[in-house]
């Protein structure tokens, strides 16, 4: 029984490996005949005429989720301290199951709702002729990225010696002195992990904002249609055919987007072993 | 206390409780709104012949059945091949593992899965299994791809709850003279069933929300699938309710249809939410 359950244990290292390798091997091919500078910075995209350069890709994912955790980590983080600190419990255990909802929704959703009313609203508000762009795949993700910030700080600030706050309060600080002089810094790891999870989910949603950011390969710009390095791949999959150039420059972005992610994985886990010291 | 508070600390004070106040407001405010909205457009066109027919062009009526029943195929066949293999992965790590590398190793590559995004794992899941396994764009390759994403959750939530059974009902048992492998299935698996189903219930959920996969491992069409015999069940391919609404507002862009399609995923979602809650409940007793 051991060696079947061994074998069960081993698949998920199997699945990580499968998914590295495979990435890697159909990843290669159109790198090399693109180049890789030619790939990683050439700043067009046209599968027709054979330039393949993600440069506008990238930035348009960097910024894209630097804008959702500039407008996302505030409000969430206020609202963890709320829920962990300021809340009576009975509002408390009403508003956690809502953040659990808001976690719960399917992406496709968020998507159909920035479609028809943020895009709209958009082109109305600053006067555009279109309103899919960069800042509606950003409000979309800020929205999208909430719950994991909430819930994980609020676990975070939960943990927090009583301790300290008491010794705080002790002393003549006020409530909310304490709460965000003491046992913010004292949970500053757990938040931090919060951020880089947020970072983590902004970076590879594809169905949320393939609805809502116009997918022109464009060098970023807030009003204009953008294409991130997630909806690169998910726009031309499948019309582009198997063993073609413009599909295996698909596997490169999908390899290039991984790379980002296993940096961002290795960070949180930094972020969290910090954690567990501390 | 407070009058002896300086003007300074006092405004702090103010204006750090109205920002808590004001951003825990804002988060409520934003799902009641999403919530009201969805509802709004979306509950006038939910009715019995949408939940139970085919849309028909003929007819001129829309039904989101085939949808029902893919998303229903997609579950039971992911959650088939998933639970066991995440059961079994997690009772090698908290009853068998030895070597506490091994487990670093496989608890590293779980934390790994559950990280990647989904459209890594679409992009995969369409060349292992679409092209390389020739299983083309079918129901079957999209459920098997979901089981490599909802395996993290599945050995996650099954090795903490197996975890919490205390180490003094193995010792009586082992103590009795029963070998580890009745042990684990008399002793340590019934008292940790409601953290695995809890864990099939999570599992659920990433599965009803997940889009990506499903659209690029299985193909997009909303007619009714052909399930009578064994090689139709293997080859029937059709859209699930996430890329239906996908479906309906961007290519079709009838949008009252993609808001009810909203509405019903909303709904299991809340579903999904609360059956999870009461088993995590039931878990910690």
């Amino acid at each position: 029984m051991q060696v079947l359950f061994l074998v069960c244990g081993l698949i998920a290292v199997a699945f990580v490996l499968l998914i590295t390798i495979y990435l890697i091997i159909s990843g290669i091919p159109a790198i090399r005949e693109v180049g890789l500078t030619e790939f990683l910075f050439g700043t067009t995209w046209a599968a027709g005429d054979g330039e393949f350069g993600i440069l506008a890709m990238i930035l348009t994912s960097v910024y894209g989720t630097a804008g959702a955790i500039v407008i996302g980590v505030p409000i969430g983080f206020f609202t963890a301290v709320f829920l962990a600190k300021v809340a009576p419990p009975k509002v408390a255990a009403v508003i956690r199951p809502m953040v659990n909802l808001l976690a719960g929704i399917p992406s496709v959703v968020y998507g159909l709702v920035g479609m028809i009313v943020l895009v709209p609203w958009i082109r109305v508000t600053f006067d555009l002729s279109a309103g899919d762009s960069l800042l509606a795949a950003i409000i979309v993700l800020a929205v999208m990225i909430l719950p994991s910030i909430i819930s994980v700080s609020e676990t975070a600030l939960q943990a927090v010696p009583k301790e300290y706050e008491e010794g705080s309060l002790a002393l003549g600080a006020t409530e909310l002195e304490t709460y965000f002089r003491i046992s913010v810094p004292a949970a500053k790891s757990g938040i931090a992990a919060a951020v880089v999870l947020g970072i983590g989910r902004a970076i590879g949603e594809a169905m949320a904002i393939i609805m809502v950011a116009g997918n022109v390969a464009n060098m970023p710009s807030i009003f204009s249609s953008v294409r991130f390095l997630t909806t690169g791949i998910a726009i031309e999959m499948n019309y582009a055919e198997v063993g073609s150039l413009q599909r295996n420059a698909l596997y490169s972005i999908g390899l290039v987007l991984f790379l980002f992610i296993m940096l961002i994985n290795v960070l949180l886990n930094v972020v969290l072993k910090r954690e567990k010291e501390d | 206390m407070h009058q002896t508070l300086s003007p300074f600390r006092r405004a702090y004070d103010l204006g750090a409780r109205a920002l808590l106040y004001l951003s825990a407001a804002l988060t409520c405010g934003l799902l009641l709104c999403l919530i009201g909205y969805i509802c709004f457009r979306g509950i006038p066109g939910i009715s019995w012949s949408f939940l139970t027919t085919a849309a028909s062009v003929l007819r001129g009526t829309v039904g989101i059945f085939p949808a029902i029943v893919n998303t229903l195929y997609v579950i039971v066949v992911s959650l088939v091949v998933a639970l066991p293999l995440g059961v079994g992965a997690a009772i090698y790590l908290t009853e068998y593992a030895s070597n506490r590398r091994l487990v670093e190793i496989i608890e590293f590559a779980t934390e790994t899965l559950a990280g990647i995004p989904s459209i890594i794992y679409a992009l995969v899941g369409n060349v292992i299994f679409c092209v390389s396994l020739r299983l083309e764009k079918t129901l079957i390759a999209g459920s098997l791809t979901l089981v490599i994403m909802v395996l993290p959750t599945i050995i996650r939530t099954t090795q903490e709850s197996l975890k919490t059974v205390p180490q003094s009902y193995r010792e009586g048992s082992l103590g009795l003279g029963s070998g580890k492998w009745h042990m684990i299935r008399t002793v340590v698996l019934p008292s940790s069933v409601d953290g695995i189903v809890t864990g099939c219930i999570l599992a659920v959920g990433r599965i009803v929300g997940e889009s990506a996969i499903l659209m690029y491992t299985v193909s997009m069409s909303t007619g009714m699938q052909d399930f009578s015999t064994i090689e139709n069940f293997m080859k029937s391919s059709g859209a699930t309710l996430t890329v239906a609404l996908y479906v309906y507002a961007k290519e079709n862009a009838e949008f009252a249809v993609a808001f009810s399609i909203a509405t019903i995923l909303l709904a299991l979602t809340v579903l999904i939410n609360l059956a999870a809650s009461l088993a995590g409940k039931k878990l910690k007793r």
